[in-house]
């Protein structure tokens, strides 16, 4: 009898969704969804509300990514307010920003490596998951746990000085900031108490990275057999084709790393990228318009940035690069693992560019704010830690909101995250009679490599429970598990 | 009076979702009272929810309230001790808990604050800035239970200021 699985919910990714594994008569996997499960409208919601809201009313979104969609509206109001795109601020309400999104990249990533990820690379994807969590990975490697613990609240800092609080933080309005960086605060973030300060997190970062690799070059078959898969890959890249996650042009790349778009500004995006909308999930499968529905999907988020931007702009993550690109040999890297790899590799440069950024003194320049003609529309575009983030605004003559789309980083990612649950699926359930715990923690490692955050993915707030359920070719319900 | 801040309140919740903003309120109405009363043995938190890094700022604490709103089936408020025990080995984020939160500061720092959680009851959960009445009534009577057991803690209620003993009466 054919069977179906779901799995709910996935644990350790932000928000919550279901995974519906559909079984044949033979025991072989024949389909498997990752699902969303409810849907609030929150661009229908922003419509009519005066536009210079917007960067602090976009932060009920969501609480793990509120830094990111702060900085991706504020950038399409720039637009609105005749600021330009990304090139118009100030130096220090350029500066100002990028510090507070380094910020919350580092904070953001560190998480999901240190806490998220790092028990499946210390007791394995099968491991008792009675240890197989930060518990375990405490009694296993204590320093290890700290750090992490140490690396998130220096992050937070750094949003704490540059966002103004922690909540619904008003650090960058239309056109520029409302506040620089005082002397007092920078000598804080940079030369404070160890271990809060710049120099003590670029040392872990490339301890975070070392142990990674480490695991890497231990458990290289499990690592890179995993949810292999080749596809194209977007993200913003600066002009000259550095990595840069604050302001850039769209790229994409396929799987052999040929230009599929190439530099073109993030303002025209929608000619370029479409959404389409699938009956069994509220979340949208975005692709390039130029391929279609079934080649134009990309994949965004760590992994996507290293494939396709020419080099990193800070020397000790650059050199990391450099290592990553020749383990492919210099083709984009399409293992689904080695996201956290690339992962590090980004915490990495951004400890580098927030020591970088505070010791510039542009961060005490007093020209706050940047104005001209105002316009009726503007997209603002920005890498959040887990991918490219579309923010697009347009309003009236009396400044409200008349339109709102927003395409978040875990939508961009939705066909990859199914690509990968699906790879997974095959892999370690084909044939089996049962599901056991370890099937189902692969089935989430998949996903979680993408770090999605699935309340911003459908605009929902809130919690949202997720689950695993197995299915028949009848459609019955043969085993359910809810974590 | 100590000098050293130990006592910590910590709001979460968010204030964009009306009564989601209890916790956070509280912690205005806090501070306020703690800078009226020049109480300086006390500090406030707040943020959306908690994370991993607050395990290293209850650390140096000796006592700490969360305050969080609730859907529960409460009455206006409830007032109960967190133990390291109760901790839930999930990590979706949104569903790290004060005693999570506690547990890792066991684990991690060797530090047990005694910690309390204050869930006040909310009823409305939309996306606007403003408590529903009902929760501004509970938020009231949750006030003048904290500020009591903040009193206590403190060691201030020995030598209370006259305005505070009324506020206390």
């Amino acid at each position: 009898m054919s069977k179906k699985i779901t799995i709910e919910p996935v644990t350790r990714v932000e928000g919550h969704g279901k995974v519906t594994i559909q079984l044949d008569d033979k025991g072989q996997v024949s389909d498997s969804r990752l699902h969303i499960v409810e849907f609030r409208g929150f661009e229908r919601f922003i419509q009519g509300r005066p536009f210079w809201e917007a960067p602090v009313l976009v932060q009920r979104l969501c609480g793990i990514c509120p830094v990111s969609h702060h900085l991706a509206a504020a950038k399409a109001l720039d637009v609105i307010v005749g600021a330009g795109t990304g090139e118009g601020l100030t130096a220090v309400g350029d500066k100002m920003r990028r510090l507070m999104h380094y910020g919350q990249f580092f904070q953001s990533h560190v998480l999901h490596f240190f806490h998220l990820s790092s028990p499946d690379f210390l007791f394995g994807f099968d491991g008792d998951p009675l240890t197989r969590n930060i518990i375990g990975v405490i009694q296993e490697n204590r320093d290890l746990a700290v750090q992490g613990v140490m690396m998130r609240k220096y992050g937070q800092e750094v949003i704490k000085h540059t966002a103004g609080k922690k909540i619904h933080g008003t650090g960058a309005i239309p056109g520029g900031i409302n506040k620089n960086l005082s002397l007092a605060e920078r000598d804080e973030l940079l030369n404070g108490e160890a271990p809060l300060n710049a120099d003590q997190m670029v040392e872990w970062s490339l301890g975070a990275l070392d142990f990674f690799k480490a695991y890497h070059k231990a458990n290289v078959r499990s690592i890179d057999g995993f949810a292999n898969f080749p596809s194209n890959y977007l993200s913003l890249v600066r002009k000259d084709g550095a990595l840069d996650i604050y302001h850039g042009v769209l790229r994409a790349v396929d799987a052999e790393g040929q230009r599929i778009l190439n530099d073109v500004d993030y303002q025209d995006y929608d000619q370029y990228i479409e959404e389409e909308v699938r009956n069994w999930s509220y979340m949208k499968f975005p692709y390039l318009k130029a391929l279609g529905k079934e080649k134009g999907w990309y994949r965004v988020g760590p992994l996507a940035r290293l494939n396709v931007c020419d080099f990193i702009p800070t020397p000790l993550a650059q050199k990391e690069l450099e290592e990553f690109r020749a383990y492919t040999h210099g083709k984009p890297n399409g293992m689904t693992l080695h996201y956290h790899w690339a992962r590090l590799i980004e915490v990495l440069h951004a400890a580098e560019m927030i020591r970088e950024l505070l010791n510039d003194p542009d961060l005490q320049n007093e020209d706050l704010v940047t104005k001209g003609k105002k316009l009726l529309k503007g997209v603002g575009v920005i890498e959040a830690p887990r991918g490219t983030l579309f923010h697009h605004y347009e309003i009236n003559d009396n400044d409200q909101i008349t339109l709102a789309n927003l395409i978040v980083s875990t939508t961009n990612n939705n066909q990859p995250m199914n690509t990968a649950v699906n790879l997974t699926a095959k892999s370690f359930m084909n044939g089996r009679p049962e599901i056991t715990e370890g099937m189902m923690n692969a089935v989430e490692v998949a996903i979680r490599a993408y770090d999605p955050c699935l309340s911003c993915a459908t605009h929902a707030l809130g919690q949202m429970p997720l689950e695993l359920t197995l299915l028949n070719s009848k459609n019955e319900i043969i085993d359910q598990k809810i974590k | 009076m100590a000098t050293e801040k130990r006592i910590l309140v910590y709001g979460y919740g968010n204030p964009g979702r009306q009564d989601d903003g209890l916790g956070v309120e509280m912690v205005k109405m806090i501070d306020a009272w703690i800078e009226k009363h020049g109480i300086s043995c006390m500090t406030s938190e707040n943020n959306y929810q908690l994370n991993v890094e607050d395990a290293e700022t209850i650390s140096k604490m000796e006592y700490v309230v969360f305050v969080d709103a609730s859907k529960e089936d409460i009455r206006e408020y409830r007032f109960r001790k967190v133990e390291p025990s109760d901790k839930k080995l999930e990590f979706t984020m949104h569903a790290v808990s004060p005693a999570y939160v506690l547990n890792l500061s066991k684990e991690l720092f060797d530090k047990t604050p005694e910690t309390y959680i204050l869930a006040i009851k909310g009823y409305e959960w939309d996306f606007s800035e403003n408590l529903s009445d009902n929760a501004k009534l509970n938020l009231e009577q949750a006030y003048q239970f904290l500020i009591r057991k903040l009193s206590n803690w403190s060691g201030v209620s020995d030598n209370l200021p006259i305005s505070m003993l009324r506020e206390l009466a």
